[in-house]
């Protein structure tokens, strides 16, 4: 392969940008600023989910992720009217130590995944595997049961965070 | 052409191992609970990114649908833990991990 190829021009580009902005989310003192790093963060995995031909994971993360879970984080920080001022700041030898360990972390993950280069492909690949039609029928033939479960799940949790935000429970 | 004949599924593994990392250096580095939060999501979708890629070199359908479960737990994570953040900001007027060391032994 002596040529660049468009599509790994756009991997490069949509790794860069995912990579940058969740540097900048951890680095960046506002939370709000924060926020809207890892919005782009999550836009940038989901173009990475289009270049894998999963449009439905696509679509979806997008939903969840960049429609409903960030904004509750942003709802949240904003109601509590968390700024740069209110920014709570670690101890430098702390901070040093985080990064150390973490870049360490990073770096021992990144270079034990590095000799897995055996990965092959064990079939022929097929485009049609993240559509709507193909995952819907997995979703509902082998899945039906977990994913009426989560539905239990998600009333649970609506249960749990209305009660836990409610004022005076006796 | 997809990307699944031009890009190895090795450059996909480097790629969630450093988001992954990126995720715990963010829970080491930050003393806002909401900013840890929000590196846990960060560490979520790296894992999701790598099923994702295996998925799609595998030809298995299996994988888009646990990420798609994933991806529901997720929400129902936030939306838990930041009912429970809410309720700590009321009694301690702050977001600081730090603050909570009451079970401390």
């Amino acid at each position: 392969m002596g040529h660049i190829t468009i599509t790994q021009i756009l991997f490069g580009v949509l790794s860069f940008v995912a990579i940058i902005s969740g540097v900048l989310m951890i680095f960046t003192k506002n939370p709000i600023y924060s926020v809207l790093y890892l919005i782009i963060t999550f836009f940038a995995i989901a173009g990475h989910y289009i270049l894998l031909n999963a449009q439905f994971l696509a679509v979806v993360h997008v939903i969840v992720y960049a429609g409903a879970i960030m904004v509750l984080f942003l709802f949240v920080i904003m109601m509590l009217n968390l700024n740069k001022d209110t920014e709570p700041h670690k101890p430098a030898w702390i901070q040093i130590a985080a990064v150390t360990a973490g870049g360490i972390m990073m770096v021992t993950l990144v270079g034990a995944l590095k000799g897995a280069d055996q990965m092959k492909l064990a079939q022929p690949n097929d485009a049609n595997i993240g559509l709507v039609n193909n995952l819907g029928k997995v979703l509902f033939n082998d899945f039906l049961v977990p994913f009426e479960l989560s539905s239990v799940l998600f009333l649970a949790a609506m249960v749990g965070a209305v009660m836990l935000s409610k004022k005076n429970i006796h | 052409m997809s990307a699944i004949q031009i890009i190895p599924l090795t450059w996909y593994v480097t790629l969630s191992a450093i988001l992954f990392g990126l995720g715990v250096l963010g829970v080491l580095f930050r003393r806002n609970a909401i900013i840890i939060l929000m590196c846990i999501e960060l560490m979520l979708n790296a894992v999701n990114l790598l099923l994702v890629a295996f998925s799609a070199h595998h030809s298995d359908p299996n994988a888009q649908v646990f990420v798609f479960f994933i991806m529901a737990v997720a929400a129902a994570e936030v939306a838990v833990g930041l009912a429970i953040l809410m309720v700590i900001y009321r009694n301690s007027k702050s977001t600081d991990i730090d603050i909570l060391n009451k079970l401390k032994g």
